[in-house]
């Protein structure tokens, strides 16, 4: 830390674990004071709610969103946290953050006075900043209709299980689950600025207007044929204005819920919610590094300046460097204890690393980092940092050799025929580089998720639609998985689904899966 | 920055959640409850509930890829000593950590997890009904019992409430300023000594004479005892349903039956009583032993206890029919019946159990099983005499059942036959 000069007048905020409201006030205010006067974060208002244990499992259980609609595989994830919990096979995490504005922070009454102060520093300076100024965030997501948007897909899946039966509800739902990960859009341009409070009123709105404007007699007017141009997509387009396939389309569900022939309106907005709930967290995904180490960098700065004022005692300082020491350590591959990175350990180390080359220059991070290197303004660097990159060109661009160095990272080859694994890329010079652009890769969402594209629906012969996996490096997709995965989207789609792997250089078909079974 | 305290929102937000999440995994659960009845103890059957099951039905599947297959590059941090193009061996298939490659290679493992007492009982009797569950005497009923409904300030004085009555009247007393006897007599005790006094202090004895008017005067108008005060229980009359039952426990002891007959017989008795206790609120056991004397004794000489003797089922019929009589009148219980026995009988004996059977105790049970327990390895029994005898009832007492059961897990099939919902409808 560069503070110096410990001017340890100030009493300290408390003094052992317990915790009062009133405490948790102060200590939000000593925090505030740190994180919005000396470092300038830019934030969400805060609401900081008390919450039991088993109310933080509850809010795991639904993915984080404590207004989540029902579903079966919440219970499942949650009798499953439930147990390793009561086992103590594994603690629950201190904190959860949801981004909205007002951005809510949980913290849990069990912790102590300390754990709650870090929290604070942690979520309600860091990730809170993190969220309101970071690019993609202010892109895809709209932090002040979350919440009412979860209220309404709550309520709307309630009313239609009343209606439609927790069955017919269920079964939508798990097959929208199963292609979540397709329900994005994500090309530029593509996510036209979905405010989610309009999407609410536009879902009533369409409602009642159907409700109002039912005529039996429109299912039985001929509809007119379109051709698209391309003249293997023969699309029927007439069906309903502005519901045209634009092929190849990667949105599998937006691609459903416009397109496919058999799903009635509610089944078209279930899958309209869940892609809204897949493109909400599409950001996190994304940023895991990076808001991790954001909001670790934060809580680090704000809990040593706390104890430079004196507001902290050395009993408290201890407990808090126990436990950050604990969350960002990162075990070696070979321990047993490592199960991947951890993004709180790369995402502390590199930004502590950017402060210091900010700060205090090598030769070698001229080199690297030159738009950092000697800057002189860490906090500025940081900033500009956090709100313009995203987790693959973070580490493209600000992985120093040094960081590579403390973590002794090394590069690893693997062919899938092959019996070995091959070290490709060790720290030194000559594989700093590949070392950093391979980390890159690793955490670019766009290659770890299956490239699939709609290919081709022939809405006017079998029906049948067809699938294309680009396959990179010939990574096929895993078989059962694909294949339990298909009859949901069969289910969806109606008709048969066919899917096509293909090589994304030589353009050959590797492998042919098919649902065999109908729904 | 807003403090909002969300502890004492209610607990159970997850429940619509775990409904949903128990309703999709039922056949699994079903199947792995039916299993812990097999192997478990029927005494822990109420309360072990940990359950595991697989979770084929509970997959989320999703597009993943394929990690066996292609070329791939990673990074990983901790290098201790390799160089550039330093071969690794790769773990071999399905010994690595966590996940056990399955059979379909989908490497998911089996799902632990505890249901509460109530779930797990809930999913070991679906579907199970006993006959004749509800009494004709639960529809329509006729007796009818006091309970407490609180107090009120009217009634006869038998009903009276003292305590309230009395506190009621203590702190009227007090609110009212009533002096007690005790300065009542302090005062005049105080009038005496004055006016023995030898210079008398007329003043004062004026004085005190109008304390003690005064004194006289509250305590004639503030009354000790106001009708205000009077508290009396109040009782209502309410319908009572028939909710307690009774069960017999019939079983042959004679030195036919060894240990592991009797140990199957135990499990079926213990079965019955886990479900009569779920559906009535008050079940009484009834344990008769017999050879060819009858006596009814505890559970443990039931279990334990030996004796010697031939074997006349009929004498357990009296014995049974006497504490009928005696202790459980069919209008206030219901009655269930289980027999266990090995078969045999003295064969001129039947006739008269029968009759019995047939003459009153059967109109007087909801339910009479006998379970005939025999040992696996002696092949398909022969018919024996109890069961030749007992096929007679079976067309003509819907409430009559009888089954066969030869091993631990005979018991929990038979029990689900005895009681399944075609055998109630039919």
């Amino acid at each position: 830390m560069q503070t110096t000069g410990k001017s340890a007048t100030a009493k300290p905020l408390f003094d052992g674990a317990d915790w009062t409201f009133d405490l948790v006030n102060k200590a939000y205010d000593a925090c505030a004071e740190v994180g919005l006067d000396e470092l300038g974060l830019d934030i969400y208002p805060n609401v900081i709610e008390v919450i039991t244990s088993e109310q933080m499992l509850d809010a795991y259980a639904s993915i984080g969103l404590p207004h989540m609609y029902r579903h079966w595989s919440f219970g499942k994830q949650f009798v499953r946290d439930e147990l390793h919990y009561r086992k103590g096979a594994r603690a629950l995490a201190y904190e959860l953050v949801i981004n909205s504005d007002p951005c809510i922070n949980y913290i849990m009454e069990e912790n102590s006075m300390t754990m709650h102060t870090l929290v604070l520093a942690h979520a309600a300076m860091g990730h809170n900043h993190f969220f309101k100024n970071n690019y993609l965030f202010q892109e895809w997501t709209r932090a002040d209709a979350i919440l009412d948007y979860l209220d309404f897909a709550k309520t709307y899946v309630a009313r239609c299980e009343e209606k439609h039966g927790v069955n017919a509800v269920e079964q939508v739902l798990d097959a929208a689950h199963a292609l979540m990960n397709q329900g994005i859009s994500r090309f530029p341009g593509a996510n036209k600025h979905v405010s989610l409070a309009r999407e609410r009123e536009r879902a009533l709105a369409r409602h009642l207007y159907e409700e109002q404007s039912f005529n039996d007699l429109w299912r039985t007017v001929p509809t007119q044929q379109v051709n698209q141009g391309d003249d293997d997509e023969d699309v029927d387009k007439t069906s309903e204005s502005g519901r045209q396939a634009n092929l190849p389309e990667d949105n599998l569900l937006y691609f459903l819920e416009k397109t496919a022939p058999k799903l009635e309106d509610w089944e078209r907005e279930l899958l309209r919610i869940v892609r809204n709930l897949a493109t909400y967290f599409y950001p996190q995904r994304q940023t895991k590094v990076m808001n991790e180490g954001c909001a670790t960098w934060t809580h680090f700065y704000i809990m040593n300046r706390l104890y430079d004022k004196g507001l902290l005692t050395e009993g408290s300082m201890l407990e808090f460097l126990h436990s950050h020491s604990s969350v960002t350590m990162q075990p070696a591959w070979s321990d047993r204890r490592f199960s991947g990175m951890n993004p709180y350990a790369l995402g502390f180390a590199v930004m502590r690393d950017i402060e210091r080359m900010a700060t205090d220059p090598t030769e070698e991070d001229k080199e690297w980092c030159p738009d950092v290197a000697g800057c002189g303004d860490a906090v500025g660097a940081l900033k500009r940092v956090w709100a313009e990159f995203r987790d693959d060109s973070f580490i493209l661009q600000y992985l120093s050799p040094k960081v590579i160095r403390d973590f002794r990272f090394f590069g690893i080859h693997d062919e899938s025929q092959h019996p070995h694994v091959f070290v490709s890329n060790i720290h030194d010079e000559r594989g700093y580089r590949r070392v950093r652009k391979s980390l890159s890769q690793q955490y670019c969402v766009s290659t770890s998720d299956p490239d699939l594209h709609v290919i081709d629906a022939d809405l006017q012969g079998s029906r049948r639609l067809v699938i294309q996996h680009k396959v990179q490096n010939g990574v096929l997709l895993d078989r059962a998985n694909c294949e339990r995965t298909l009859y949901h989207l069969a289910r969806l789609w109606g008709y048969r689904v066919k899917l096509i792997e293909v090589d994304n250089e030589t353009g050959k078909t590797l492998k042919e899966h098919e649902n065999l079974r109908m729904p | 920055m807003q403090i909002v305290d969300r502890r004492l929102n209610p607990k159970s937000k997850s429940l619509g959640n775990r409904q949903r999440f128990l309703r999709r995994a039922k056949a699994e659960i079903k199947e792995a409850v039916r299993e812990a009845v097999k192997s478990r103890k029927v005494a822990d059957i109420g309360s072990g509930e940990n359950v595991r099951i697989s979770s084929k039905s509970l997959r989320e599947p999703t597009f993943s890829l394929d990690s066996k297959s292609g070329a791939r590059d990673f990074v990983l941090p901790g290098n201790d000593d390799f160089v550039v193009g330093d071969a690794i061996p790769k773990p071999p298939p399905g010994g690595g950590r966590g996940s056990k490659g399955s059979k379909d290679g989908s490497g998911e493992d089996d799902f632990v997890f505890s249901l509460t007492r109530e779930e797990f009982l809930d999913i070991f009797f679906e579907d199970l009904r006993l006959p004749n569950l509800v009494k004709a005497k639960l529809k329509n009923v006729k007796s009818q019992e006091l309970t407490r409904a609180g107090y009120s300030t009217d009634g006869p004085p038998s009903k009276l409430n003292h305590v309230r009555t009395m506190r009621n009247s203590l702190a009227r007393r007090i609110a009212l300023h009533r002096p007690g006897i005790k300065t009542l007599e302090a005062l005049e005790a105080e009038i005496e000594a004055a006016e023995a006094e030898t210079p008398r202090d007329e003043d004062r004895i004026a004085e005190l004479h109008a304390r003690h008017k005064r004194v006289l005067y509250l305590r004639k108008t503030v009354a000790y005892l106001d009708p205000l005060d009077l508290k009396f229980n109040r009782h209502e009359r309410r319908p009572k349903p028939s909710t307690q039952a009774v069960m017999f426990c019939l079983m042959d002891v004679s030195a036919s039956m060894t240990e592991r007959l009797k140990d199957l017989a135990k499990r079926f008795f213990m079965l019955l009583n886990i479900f009569l206790q779920r559906h009535y609120k008050e079940v009484h056991v009834v344990f008769i032993r017999h050879t060819n004397v009858a006596a009814e004794v505890d559970e443990e000489t039931f279990f334990s206890g030996r004796e010697t003797g031939g074997t006349v089922i009929s004498t357990a019929l009296v014995e049974m029919q006497r504490v009928i009589n005696e202790r459980y009148p069919v209008s206030d219980w219901n009655i269930y019946a289980a027999q266990a026995s090995d078969g045999h009988n003295f064969s001129d004996d039947m006739e008269e159990c029968l009759d019995i059977l047939q003459m009153n105790l059967l109109s007087q049970c909801q339910y009479f099983a006998y379970i005939e327990v025999g040992s696996s390895d002696e092949g398909p029994y022969p018919p024996s005499e109890v069961w030749e005898g007992y096929e007679e009832l079976l067309g003509q007492h819907s409430n009559f059942a009888m089954r066969r059961a030869s091993d631990p897990g005979d018991i929990y099939p038979v029990f689900r036959n005895l009681f399944s919902d075609e055998k109630a409808q039919a």
